[in-house]
C-alpha cells in the first residue's frame, strides 16, 4: 500500500461508503425500519467489511492477497457443492477436490508457475475427477454428476483466480502498480453490479431475462452499465490504460460481469434455490456477490495480456527453484 | 472452555446457527431428531446456547464411543453421553431407559435418534418405541423435534473425512404428548412426521430432482 494512488482509490471507496451509511441512517429516520430500508442498511454494512477484508488483503502484498482468494474460493465452491445435490459416490472426489486440487491450484498461481497454473485444472483436475468418481462405482447420473463438479471447479477456482494474478501480468512501465489493477476490477464490476441494481429499480421496465433473474432490466442494464463506464474512465489514472482505452475495458467488465451474474443466476435457480448461501447478512452468499467477478476476471486477465503484448508464459514459465529441485533429484 | 471451543469449530465447520436463548422454564427437554451421520447430536449440541449445552446430554451407542481413548474422552468428559449398548444381552443388564430417566432426573436433556440407527440414504427410517417409553414415564418431558439437513452429505456413514458443506439444524415446536387413547405406533408416526415436516423449505433440492 505505498502507492499512493491506490489509497486514493481506497479513499474514494470509503467516502462513497460513509455517504451511503448517512443516507440510508436519513432515510431510516425519515421512514422508519421498513424491511427495504433494513435490508439497505444490511447491505451497506457488509459493503463496509467487504471493503475492509478487501483491502486489508492487498496492504497484506502477494501472501495476503492469494491467501484471501484461497479463502474466498473455498466458500465460494462450499456454497456451489452445498446446493448442487452430489451423492455418497462423489464424496471421495470432492474431499481431493476441497483438500488438494484447490490449494494446489493457489500454489502454483502464488510460487507463481504460469504454466501450471493454466493447465492444473482444465488438463489435471478435469482427468482426476470422472476417475475417482469412477472407481466409487456409482454410475448413475455420472455425466451429470461429474459435469457438476468440474463446472464448480472451473467457475469457483479457475475462473476466480484470475484475480489475483493480475497482480504478475507484466505490463511496461507499471511495474509494481498491479494491485492497482485488481482494484480497478473488482470496483468497476461491483459498482456496475450496485448502479445496475439502483438504475434498474428507478427505471426498470424491460426484463432480460424474467425467468433467470428478475431484477435484471435492460434500462437497469444500459444506464447502470454507462455509469459504471464511466466511473472506470474516470479511474483511467490508476490503470496502465489511456482515458479511451480504459473506457473500453470498463465497458468489457460491465458486459463480463452482467453475463456472469446472468449465467449464475440460471445455475442457481436451475438447482432450484434464490440465494447462493447466508453467509453475506443481506447480500446472500459469497456467491450472490462474486457471480459478476467470475467471467470479468479471466476476460479482463487475457484482454489486457493482448493489449500490452506481455508474455506471462515467458516471464512466469516454471520457478527457478522447481528446475533446480527437478534437476537435483534426476541427477543425484 | 473446550466444549465452548469445540462447539464453535462444530458450527464454523457445518454452517449450523447458534439459537437464541431458549425459556428456562425448569422442564426437561429431550431434543429427537433424524440421524444419518457421527455429527448428528454434535450439531444440535453446539447448536444450543451455552447453558442448555452444559447440561444437554446425546443418547448414543455404547459399542462406538467406548472404543479407543479419544472417543471414550469425548463421550465422557466432553459430550458426558449417555451410552446404550446395542448389543441385546447387554441391553437387558444395563436398562436403557432406566439410564436414560435417571440422567432426566439429576436434571438434563437428552438427544437422541429414534430411529435407532444411521440411515444410509438420507431418508427418515421408522421410529423405534424409546420415545414413546420416556413420554410414559414423564409425561412432563418437552419433546423437541429437529431437522437435520445435509449432514449425511458433510459425513456420510463410513467415510473419515468430512466435507466442507453446510448443514442446517432446524428446531420445531414441542410435540404434544400422546392424546387419551393414541396408540404407540400411531405417536411415533406423529412424531417421526414432525421431523420431516421441518425437512419442507430446506436447503438443497431432492437428489433425484434434475438440473
Amino acid at each position: 500500500m505505498k502507492d499512493p494512488e491506490l489509497l486514493y482509490l481506497v479513499g474514494g471507496v470509503v467516502a462513497v461508503l460513509l455517504i451511503a451509511s448517512l443516507v440510508t441512517r436519513l432515510l431510516i429516520r425519515k421512514s422508519g425500519e421498513t424491511p427495504v430500508l433494513v435490508n439497505l442498511r444490511q447491505r451497506v454494512n457488509a459493503w463496509w467489511w467487504m471493503m475492509l477484508i478487501f483491502s486489508s488483503s492487498l496492504a497484506l502484498g502477494r501472501g495476503g492477497v492469494f491467501g484471501f482468494y484461497t479463502l474466498l474460493s473455498f466458500l465460494a465452491l462450499r456454497e456451489f457443492i452445498t446446493l448442487s445435490p452430489t451423492p455418497r459416490g462423489d464424496h471421495r472426489t470432492l474431499t481431493w477436490v476441497f483438500f488438494l486440487i484447490l490449494p494446489l491450484h493457489y500454489l502454483f498461481a502464488w510460487a507463481p508457475w504460469y504454466g501450471m497454473y493454466l493447465i492444473w485444472i482444465p488438463v489435471y483436475a478435469f482427468v482426476f475427477i470422472p476417475i475417482r468418481s469412477a472407481l466409487a462405482g456409482d454410475t448413475d447420473r455420472f455425466l451429470e454428476r461429474t459435469s457438476r463438479i468440474q463446472w464448480g471447479v472451473l467457475t469457483c477456482v479457475y475462473f476466480l483466480s484470475h484475480l489475483p494474478m493480475l497482480l504478475y501480468l507484466p505490463i511496461p512501465g507499471y511495474e509494481g502498480q498491479n494491485a492497482k489493477l485488481l482494484f480497478f476490477v473488482v470496483l468497476v464490476t461491483q459498482i456496475s453490479d450496485v448502479m445496475q441494481y439502483i438504475f434498474g429499480k428507478l427505471f426498470g421496465k424491460t426484463k432480460i431475462a424474467p425467468k433467470v433473474s428478475p431484477s435484471k432490466t435492460r434500462e437497469g442494464l444500459l444506464y447502470g452499465g454507462a455509469a459504471a463506464t464511466l466511473i472506470g474512465t474516470g479511474l483511467w489514472w490508476a490503470t496502465p490504460f489511456p482515458p479511451l482505452a480504459a473506457a473500453a475495458m470498463s465497458a468489457l467488465l460491465v458486459a463480463a460481469g452482467f453475463f456472469g451474474g446472468l449465467v449464475m443466476s440460471a445455475v442457481k435457480r436451475s438447482l432450484g434455490a434464490k440465494d447462493w448461501g447466508c453467509g453475506i447478512p443481506g447480500h446472500g452468499g459469497v456467491l450472490d456477490r462474486l457471480d459478476s467477478l467470475l467471467f470479468a476476471g479471466p476476460i479482463f486477465f487475457h484482454i489486457t495480456g493482448y493489449y500490452f503484448g506481455t508474455h506471462m508464459a515467458s516471464s512466469h514459465a516454471q520457478p527457478t527453484w522447481i528446475k533446480e529441485a527437478l534437476r537435483l533429484w534426476m541427477a543425484p | 472452555m473446550t466444549s465452548t471451543l469445540l462447539a464453535f469449530l462444530v458450527r464454523l465447520a457445518t454452517g449450523v446457527r447458534l439459537l437464541h436463548d431458549l425459556p428456562e422454564d425448569g422442564k426437561r427437554r429431550v431434543y429427537f431428531a433424524n440421524h444419518s451421520s457421527h455429527l448428528d447430536f454434535m450439531v444440535i449440541w453446539a447448536a444450543l446456547p451455552a447453558l442448555q449445552r452444559a447440561s444437554t446430554r446425546p443418547v448414543a451407542a455404547a459399542e462406538y464411543w467406548e472404543k479407543g481413548p479419544l472417543r471414550k474422552w469425548l463421550s465422557s468428559r466432553v459430550f458426558k453421553a449417555v451410552l446404550i449398548p446395542r448389543d441385546l444381552a447387554r441391553m437387558r443388564h444395563e436398562d436403557p431407559l432406566g439410564k436414560m430417566l435417571a440422567a432426566l432426573e439429576e436434571g438434563s436433556d437428552l438427544i437422541v435418534f429414534p430411529e435407532g440407527t444411521r440411515s444410509d440414504s438420507g431418508e427418515v427410517g421408522p421410529f423405534k418405541p424409546g420415545l414413546h417409553h420416556l413420554i410414559s414415564k414423564r409425561p412432563d418431558l418437552v419433546l423437541v423435534p429437529v431437522f437435520l439437513e445435509n449432514l449425511s452429505r458433510i459425513l456420510p456413514k463410513g467415510e473419515l473425512f468430512p466435507l466442507p458443506l453446510m448443514g442446517q439444524a432446524v428446531f420445531g415446536h414441542p410435540l404434544a404428548p400422546p392424546a387419551d387413547g393414541e396408540t404407540k405406533a400411531v405417536f411415533l408416526e406423529r412424531a417421526r412426521d414432525a421431523v420431516l415436516q421441518l425437512s419442507r423449505g430446506h436447503l438443497t433440492p431432492l437428489p433425484d430432482e434434475g438440473s
